[in-house]
């Protein structure tokens, strides 16, 4: 059943759309939050449990260091303030996919708070305010059996692999945010986006949002434009690409404005996100009624970074990402155009690696966008699953630099890197693609091409050296490419006397 | 040799060393015991006779080959069904739990082990230890072998009425309100609990975590710190484990001596509502510490007179929260699990069948301690009251190295007496409540007989964090001075069991 909808621009006409953003982020710890089990993705159903993950009667919970750490760069990189005594606390409800029937979070001392960070859209920069980040522990996964939608609805049985149990989490809370309402979308899926760079600078996760490592929850409400009271928000739960973000938050924009528009009230409400048809659908009604119970978990001590900690940590923080685009591009003297091809296509931190083995910024671009871009897009694969790295293109790079391969054999030099030939010498053998340098080589092709052309040699002659071009073009055909065309062209000249 | 099950701990100990008994024959002596008077005391839910004879075999094989043996190697012990112990039934004295074999052993139960002790079996309480009487065990009560139409205390009556009836010579409890203190009054024997974070709570079915503490129990005051060293300790296991050196418990329960120690009476903890048999027996026991040198002065603590209400809001609250995890998904009972019933159609099913009553009350008032709205009101405020009985307890050890009380207002009531009137069983408490709140180490002793009932009275004794060896100065100079005065100790006034198998 589909919702009607208003067109965004009808909806944007009457309405402010105003955002908050909440990111689950999974951390990269070898160990769970609260005991050792270990983390891998995909491991066989509840193989990676303990009485502590399982919550056994009598088992307790310990605090991961590592997943502290982790947390207080999160906070530092997005310039929160990082708190010098913070608890756990327990959020109760009962749901059979976690173990104790109360998550083991954070409530009102989280590790870190009041930070902010920028996003840029279409060369406007956006502040975005964060009010927290803080540490708690994943759920176990319930899988529905039997039904005809994979929901609990309908489904015959559940079951639940407890391996996700406790393995650590960060959620990353923004405050409002309010941007201009043509912006809002693009601006939500750049903050996912911002944030995925981010943790993956900080080494604190591996954001496979594949595998439900970053997970948004977007919160949407529509005031009248011009309006200061805020509207009924919906809370858009498991958005998991930062396409899908803007698109659910556009979709709760038409959504809710349609509802507006007709009189109607927006419900408090969780919704869930269909990735294949675009729209979300109603989920749990969000009434005052749930009560989390939260008090201080008191299997657990205080939190309490010491300021020297704090301050070795962020004094080991990497270049936020944002700053260092900026400082690459105006090194590199890219365009803004230029500068956002590259971070589109995920070429940014290949053509750092490449740069650093001595290759130009411009043909460091010209390679990896071109080439290697061209063939990881045919056979959809990553750009860095291609099995062709810096150190090979710079090695390559090295051949054109010293004359021995022009653009053109070495993209057939690549193809074989990508087809596993060899090295860029051995395929250069196999394949024969060294640029002749041989003089008396040259020479004879461009005697040949005299002897074919006279009509060209003719013109060359009556004062028209431009025409020369065409006997260049004769000569590489000849030598199948393989020639230095700047050499032809020197011995082509020494022969037409010009 | 059926005098095995008289001996103390270092007797049977001293028997073993000198290779007049075995670790085997003591075990059965024991097992023996609990078959012949056990279906009377009821103590245990679980005997493991396999295994302790099992354990007791090897211990026996280690002495042979000649292997350094710790204190308390080869001596049998009662072991609270709280713990949790690889592969043996544990149920927390609840239908809830009936059938679960744990996967793993509490660190208690680890140490034990690596001390040679054997665990005989898992003893009876009060349901996940809410209670005073062992009345709220879903598997029946617990009688007190002085009386056995009394109640032997709770929640830990099982642990106390096994020393009394001479089934085990050590036993584990776990005090959250008094559950250790109030059964080893009641049963005339000696209960620890010693600071929080002393001992570790891994694999201690959660009541209250804040509150809860295993500790040891004993019919001397020796056996009692020799077992307290064995299971103390910093756990990483438990993040609320304080890491630092055990108090030297065995050296002061060997010394006794509390001359010059300062002992402070708590002013609110006496007068109306106490038996008269049972203030008549504190207040000569306090004579006797004089007697022996100790420099007696009254002390108040206003803040004591919050505790109880303090206690039943932070506890339920804990409790509402540790006790979510029983819902029949991975382990325990399962109740309506007909195929068509939802998960939390069973879950409810499953928890409306398995808790009792007071389970069931206790869980309600800390849900609603704890709900938007009242949360400030009860839990907040209860948390301030256990600021201030901190306080109190601060104040008063700048006056005094140790306070003193009676252990309970009165002695063992009858079974059923107060099973119908909560807040008059609740009172029971009153004395050992305060502790758990600020985290303090404390003990009952046996200071002698009401003369009412001639029932066995408590003396209470409490000490600052980590100065666990005070209790047992001052329990091991009136143990010996009591001693003297009654020819014996005290059990050997206790009415002998009549051997029903």
């Amino acid at each position: 059943m589909t919702a009607a909808v208003l067109e965004i621009d009808d909806a944007l006409a009457q309405y402010d759309p105003v955002m908050g953003l909440e990111v689950h982020v999974e951390l990269n710890t070898r160990s769970k939050m609260f005991c050792g089990c270990p983390t891998e993705f995909g491991a066989p159903p509840n193989t990676q449990t303990c009485p502590v993950c399982l919550g056994l009667p009598g088992a307790l919970p310990v605090v991961n260091a590592r997943a502290v750490e982790s947390a207080i760069k999160i906070g530092l990189a997005l310039n929160c303030e990082i708190a010098e005594w913070c608890r756990f606390a327990r959020k109760n409800y009962f749901y059979p996919d976690m173990p104790k029937n109360f998550q083991t979070s954070q409530y009102d001392e989280p590790i870190a708070y009041n930070g902010w960070t920028e996003v840029v859209v279409d060369g406007e920069t956006y502040r975005i305010e964060i009010e927290r980040a803080h540490m708690e522990e994943d759920t176990g996964k319930s899988t529905h059996v039997g039904g005809a939608t994979g929901r609990i609805h309908g489904a015959s049985h559940s079951l639940v692999d407890y391996n996700r149990a406790g393995i650590p989490l960060i959620e990353i809370v923004t405050k409002t945010i309010e941007v201009p309402g043509d912006k809002a979308a693009a601006v939500a899926k750049a903050y996912v986006s911002m944030l995925r760079d981010l943790l993956l600078a900080l080494g604190v996760s591996d954001v496979r949002m594949d595998q439900g490592s970053l997970r948004c929850d977007a919160n949407v409400s529509l005031k009248p434009t011009g309006s200061a009271t805020f509207g009924t928000r919906t809370e858009t739960k498991n958005v998991n690409s930062f396409r899908s973000v803007e698109r659910a938050v556009t979709y709760e924009i038409t959504r809710q404005a349609a509802v507006l528009a007709s009189g109607g009230k927006v419900v408090q409400e969780t919704r869930h996100w269909h990735e294949d048809t675009g729209i979300t659908t109603s989920g749990r009604e969000k009434s005052d009624a749930e009560d989390y119970r939260y008090f201080p978990e008191p299997d657990l001590v205080p939190v309490a970074p010491s300021r020297e900690w704090v301050e070795e940590i962020r004094s080991s923080l990497p270049e936020a990402p944002t700053l260092r685009r900026v400082r690459l591009q105006e090194e590199w003297g890219f365009t803004d155009l230029e500068m956002r091809d590259v971070v589109n296509g995920n070429a940014l931190e290949p053509i750092v690696a490449t740069v650093e083995l001595g290759v130009t910024p411009t043909a460091a671009k010209k390679w990896w966008l071109g080439e290697l871009a061209r063939a990881a897009n045919e056979s959809g694969q990553e750009l860095n699953a291609l099995g062709v790295g810096p150190a090979e293109v710079a090695e390559v790079q090295k051949l054109v630099d010293a004359g021995s391969l022009n653009d053109k054999l070495a993209r057939q030099v690549f193809d074989g890197l990508i087809k596993g030939e060899g090295t860029p010498a051995e395929i250069m053998a196999k394949r024969g693609l060294a640029l002749v340098s041989d003089d008396s080589a040259l020479i004879e092709a461009i005697d040949r091409a005299i002897a074919a052309n006279p009509d060209v040699v003719e013109k060359v002659n009556s004062g028209k050296p431009a025409a020369a071009g065409a006997l260049i073009g004769a000569v590489m055909k000849d030598m199948r490419g393989q020639a230095d065309a700047a050499k032809v062209r020197e011995l082509l000249n020494a022969k037409l006397g010009i | 040799m059926s005098d095995l099950t008289r001996k103390t701990a270092v007797e049977l100990q001293e028997l073993m060393t000198s290779g007049q008994a075995s670790s085997v024959e003591i075990t059965q002596a024991h097992l023996d015991r609990i078959a012949a008077v056990d279906d009377s005391v009821r103590a245990f839910l679980h005997v493991d006779s396999e295994g302790a004879l099992a354990q007791a075999a090897a211990i026996d094989a280690k002495r042979a080959a000649g292997e350094k043996l710790g204190p308390l190697a080869g001596v049998p012990l009662a072991l609270k069904d709280v713990l949790t112990q690889e592969g043996v039934p544990t149920t927390a004295g609840s239908k809830i739990l009936e059938g679960w074999k744990p996967p793993y052993d509490a660190t208690v139960v680890k140490r034990l082990k690596a001390a040679g002790i054997v665990i005989l079996g898992k003893t009876n309480m009060d349901e996940f230890a809410m209670g005073s009487s062992t009345e709220n065990s879903a598997y029946g009560t617990t009688h007190n072998p002085w009386d056995l139409n009394r109640i032997p205390g709770g929640s830990g009556g099982g642990s106390s009425a096994a020393l009394a009836a001479y089934e085990a010579p050590l036993a584990i409890g776990t005090d959250t309100g008094g559950s250790i203190r109030q059964p080893g009054a009641f049963t005339g024997t000696v209960g620890v609990k010693p600071t929080y974070g002393g001992t570790s709570r891994y694999g201690l079915i959660a009541l209250a975590s804040s509150l809860d503490t295993p500790g040891p129990c004993a019919r001397t005051t020796l056996d009692a710190a020799l077992l307290h060293e064995a299971i103390a300790g910093y756990d990483p296991m438990d993040s609320t484990s304080i890491n630092q050196p055990v108090p030297a418990v065995v050296e002061a329960a060997r010394r006794g001596d509390v001359t010059g120690l300062r002992v402070g009476v708590v002013k609110e903890l006496g007068g109306e509502g106490y038996q008269p048999g049972v203030e008549a027996r504190f207040h000569e026991a306090v004579e006797l510490l004089t007697k022996l040198g100790a420099e007696v002065v009254e002390v108040s603590c206003p803040h004591f007179q919050y505790a109880l209400p303090a206690y039943y809001l932070i506890l339920p609250s804990e409790a509402s929260s540790n006790l979510a995890k029983f819902d029949a998904m991975r382990y325990g009972l399962r109740v309506g699990d007909d195929g068509i019933n939802s998960a939390e159609k069973v879950m409810n099913l499953t928890r409306e069948a398995g808790f009792g009553d007071e389970v069931k009350r206790r869980i309600m008032l800390g849900t609603h301690a704890l709900s938007s709205g009242y949360y400030d009101a009860y839990y907040g405020q209860a948390q301030k009251v256990r600021t201030l009985i901190q306080r109190d307890f601060a104040n008063a050890y700048e006056q005094v190295d140790v306070l003193v009380s009676p252990a309970t207002p009165t002695t063992a009531f009858p079974i059923g007496d107060r099973a119908d009137d909560p807040i008059a069983m609740y009172k029971n408490d009153l004395c050992t409540i305060p502790v758990n709140l600020a985290g303090n180490a404390a003990a009952s002793f046996p200071c002698g007989l009401a003369d009412e009932d001639n029932l066995p009275v408590g003396f209470h004794v409490m000490a600052p964090v980590m100065r666990d060896e005070l209790l047992y100065t001052v329990g091991a100079a009136l143990e010996s001075a009591l001693a003297e005065q009654w020819g014996g100790v005290l059990m050997a006034q206790a009415p002998e069991l009549e051997v029903t198998r």
